[in-house]
């Protein structure tokens, strides 16, 4: 047996923006067993419930994450109105889903373009996120915010998208679809990109599953979890199918997300042609009593948001367990037995939202 | 309107028992998470198959020790770290332990104090 070593990865490394830290433990090149560590910038924003009504405390539920603001948000007020028995209107669950939507795709243009970069394709890097700028200035117009978005409240959203921009909106996805399809075929069907993710970073079907992997780290190993299913916000009215892949690596992770951004253009397509006209929000009085384990299908997968009440302005509790945070136990799987080189694509391949972990 | 949801109560020397029973019904863990009700705290383990959640509640005292599931849920370790980092809630046998190091706090347990605010009318009442 070669002697072992212990080198630290992060938690300052150039491919993670983010902190987390990993002890790799190696025999020569490769990797035999991964400590992960987390918490260097925890926050404790659940913490903040005791301290902010129930109904502002939304702006802190967006605030969790600057890449899935809004779904944060979403899960939270549904959380909300499921324990408060309201039926919202539906033009407002449609509109939901929209931004929803382009929240996946804007989140899945920035890890391609960072995953690009992680590999060395700078010119891929800037193309991705060209394109995601088409899609923040529709995010921007419609919300008023490119990171923090700010429309949903418990009740409904705080705005309209009129008729006319919908269909601007979904011309301009249509538009840049092609360009779309052209980014694809390049992490698809480059032989580089090929070779450097085939067969690297392998995640088995039963691995995924019984360790909590989530999202795309789910469905690139054949587990087909997307909560989209489960048809919250209109969802249920949408003609959809997860995007599965099956051979577990770096590769099917990426080919996950490449594919569901035409999945969202579709369900934004569906969306803008059977949104019913009315209101966008409804008169809310009263305080949550009760419990509820709200969820959602994030960009990166599950997001769960605990919410306890005791009729009360204040909640009792709000416990939040991103999909990062349930991905980081297959990540100490996917990394054993690796190369050290691949590390840093592998850890890039779940795509990490340190941010989320450290709520 | 989503379904409703049911917890069923569990005394602690069931925890582990159910998370076996739970994993061969083919159910994945979803999250384990704690809340502090007064001098209790709940933890929360939730399982889910085919989108249909199991959910089982145990209620301790601060000084308790509580098992770990980790030996029949790997990834329990991210939540049973949390636990004690943020509420001081002992865990026993977590297969990755890091001893209070998980999150790095400025204080103790923050989550094992909970701010009391006066019980003023609800703004949108």
């Amino acid at each position: 047996m070669s002697k072992q070593i212990t080198i630290p990865f992060g938690p300052q490394h150039p491919v993670l923006p983010e902190p987390l830290h990993l002890d790799l433990v190696l025999e020569d090149e490769k990797v035999v067993d991964v400590i992960p560590t987390i918490g260097y910038v925890h926050r404790g924003l659940e913490k903040l419930v005791e301290k902010r009504e129930y109904t502002e405390y939304v702006f802190i539920a967006e605030r969790i994450c600057g890449i899935c603001s809004h779904i944060h948000g979403q899960t939270y007020v549904q959380g909300i109105e499921q324990i408060m028995g309201l039926e919202i209107p539906e033009r407002a669950q449609y509109l939901r889903t929209i931004w929803s939507e382009y929240s996946r795709l804007h989140s899945h243009l920035l890890w391609l373009g960072l995953f690009a970069d992680s590999m060395g394709f700078e010119s891929v890097f800037m193309n991705s996120w060209r394109l995601r700028e088409h899609i923040l200035d529709d995010l921007e117009a419609t919300t008023g915010g490119r990171v923090i978005q700010g429309v949903c409240k418990v009740g409904g959203v705080r705005r309209d998208i009129a008729p006319e921009k919908l269909d601007e909106m979904v011309k301009g996805l249509k538009g840049i679809e092609h360009e779309l399809q052209a980014l694809t075929n390049v992490f698809l069907h480059d032989s580089s990109i090929q070779h450097r993710l085939k067969g690297i970073g392998v995640l088995s079907n039963d691995d995924a599953y019984y360790l909590g992997a989530v999202g795309p780290t789910a469905r690139g190993s054949g587990v087909a979890i997307d909560l989209r299913e489960t048809g919250y916000a209109a969802y249920g009215k949408i003609n959809f199918k997860p995007v599965v892949e099956y051979d577990g690596d770096c590769y099917a992770r990426c080919a996950v997300r490449a594919k569901e951004m035409f999945t969202s253009i579709d369900i934004i397509e569906q969306c803008a042609k059977k949104i019913p006209d009315g209101p966008v929000d409804m008169k809310v009085t009263g305080a949550p009593d009760g419990e509820f384990l709200a969820r959602a299908e994030q960009p990166r997968g599950e997001v769960i948001h605990y919410i306890k009440g005791n009729g009360k302005k204040n909640l009792v509790r709000h416990r939040v367990r991103t999909p990062t945070f349930t991905n980081i136990p297959p990540l100490v799987t996917l990394l054993k037995g690796c190369d050290l080189a691949d590390v840093p694509v592998i850890v890039l391949s779940i795509d990490p939202c340190i941010g989320c972990a450290e709520r | 309107m989503m379904e409703p949801q049911q917890i069923t109560p569990i005394s602690v020397g069931d925890v582990v028992t159910k998370a076996e029973q739970a994993k061969k019904d083919g159910n994945r863990l979803v999250q384990i998470g704690c809340t502090k009700i007064e001098d209790n705290f709940e933890i929360l383990y939730v399982f889910d198959k085919d989108y249909k959640l199991t959910n089982y509640r145990i209620t301790v005292k601060q000084n308790d020790e509580i098992p770990s599931i980790s030996g029949v849920y790997f990834g329990a370790f991210v939540y049973e770290n949390e636990i004690h980092d943020l509420y001081g809630i002992h865990v026993t046998g977590i297969n990755i332990d890091f001893k209070g190091t998980f999150y790095k706090t400025a204080i103790k347990h923050p989550f094992s104090v909970t701010i009391v605010k006066e019980d003023d009318a609800c703004q949108n009442k």
